[in-house]
């Protein structure tokens, strides 16, 4: 069993085979977390494919499996997991975000307020927003 | 702070989104009822505005025009450090920098007044070739560091606090610019911050750097 934390889901995978430094979900799995499946022409996500090197195969698909760590490495995004292997945190690369954020499109984010109720930036198109960070210290 | 600007500037188009940076269960709550805001006060443990938009310090600000599109990223929201040359007995801050700091809140709440009536026209208002040259680059080391920060906050939040602080303070090696990574695992009391010896030594090592990044404002100090 393992527990995933991707930017906005938190998944409890209890098929979850964890090995060391290698997560095996299965291609079910991986899709529902993280978006990413595997193809004939490789690991995609949407219309985005990225090859695997040809003979490397057995290190991303094994039995069924998919290493979501391997896949992750991979594609240059950063991973962490706790030290008995039940959590881990799949995150987004440097460069994707700098290019988002060169883009000058606002990324869009929904949290929520004290009374559990949940907001987004993209709620409030046609405005200006000061979106400010603050607090309590 | 946000209030007054806010019930001033609401019915010409304006919203203000305050998201807390804060982690620990409970800590913004007392805060955000003191001030009973009439605009969204967003809860962030684990410090997604922070990862969106390289926040790293309280206050900072992005200003978001009706199209969704960054104008001004982001940048320290009207703030001085003249607390730096607070006297640490007394608290208390010499009038002339009291006045400066003062300068500078009103500088940055006219600039989005003006903002807020010209639109783009705003001198304030950055136009996207400007706009992408302010825009932060987050380092791979700052993507690691969001990635370990929100490990830690998990794990802290599961009942294994020690294993989660290991984690919390290698995001803050990491990402050392961020105070709000780091404040998550400094001591604090209810007489705040500035009233702990850890954080004034982390200012001291500042030396001749800016706590807050300079805003670029005319008369901004």
């Amino acid at each position: 069993m393992a527990i995933l934390l991707t930017a906005t889901t938190e998944t409890v995978i209890p098929d979850a085979r964890v090995e060391g430094e290698r997560l095996w979900l299965s291609p079910e799995e991986l899709e529902t977390s993280t978006g990413w499946s595997s193809r004939p022409e490789g690991l995609c996500r949407g219309s985005v494919c990225v090859p695997i090197p040809p003979g490397r195969e057995r290190e991303f698909v094994r039995g069924g499996q998919i290493d979501a760590a391997a896949v992750w490495r991979h594609l240059g995004q950063p991973l962490a997991h706790s030290a008995n292997g039940g959590v881990w945190v799949l995150g987004a690369a440097a460069a994707d975000r700098a290019a988002a954020l060169r883009s000058l499109e606002a990324p869009d984010f929904t949290l929520p307020d004290r009374t559990g109720r949940l907001h987004s930036l993209s709620e409030h198109r046609g405005k200006k927003v000061l979106l400010v960070s603050w607090a309590s210290w | 702070m946000w209030q007054a600007l806010y019930e001033e500037l609401k019915a010409h188009g304006f919203m203000v989104i305050a998201v807390a940076l804060d982690s620990r269960e409970g800590d913004p709550l007392p805060w955000i009822e003191a001030a009973s805001p009439s605009y969204p006060c967003l809860i962030d443990r684990d410090h997604r505005l922070a990862e969106l938009y390289h926040m790293v310090n309280v206050p900072q600000a992005v200003w978001i025009d009706e199209r969704g599109t960054i104008v001004r990223p982001t940048e320290p929201a009207g703030a001085y450090e003249g607390f730096r040359r607070m006297d640490r007995v007394t608290r208390e801050v010499p009038a002339d920098v009291a006045r400066v700091t003062a300068d500078a809140k009103a500088i940055y709440l006219n600039a989005i007044r003006d903002w807020v009536r010209l639109g783009q026209a705003s001198e304030y208002a950055f136009d996207g070739e400007r706009a992408r040259a302010r825009a932060p680059r987050p380092t791979e080391d700052v993507a690691r560091a969001h990635v370990l920060f929100k490990l830690g906050q998990h794990l802290i939040r599961h009942g294994q606090a020690e294993e989660g602080d290991r984690w919390l303070a290698e995001a803050s090696r990491l990402h050392p610019e961020s105070w709000a990574i780091w404040r998550q695992r400094a001591g604090v009391t209810e007489l705040g911050l500035a009233a702990q010896p850890d954080f004034w030594e982390r200012v001291d090592a500042l030396g001749e750097r800016r706590y807050y990044a300079p805003v670029e404002m005319k008369g901004m100090p």
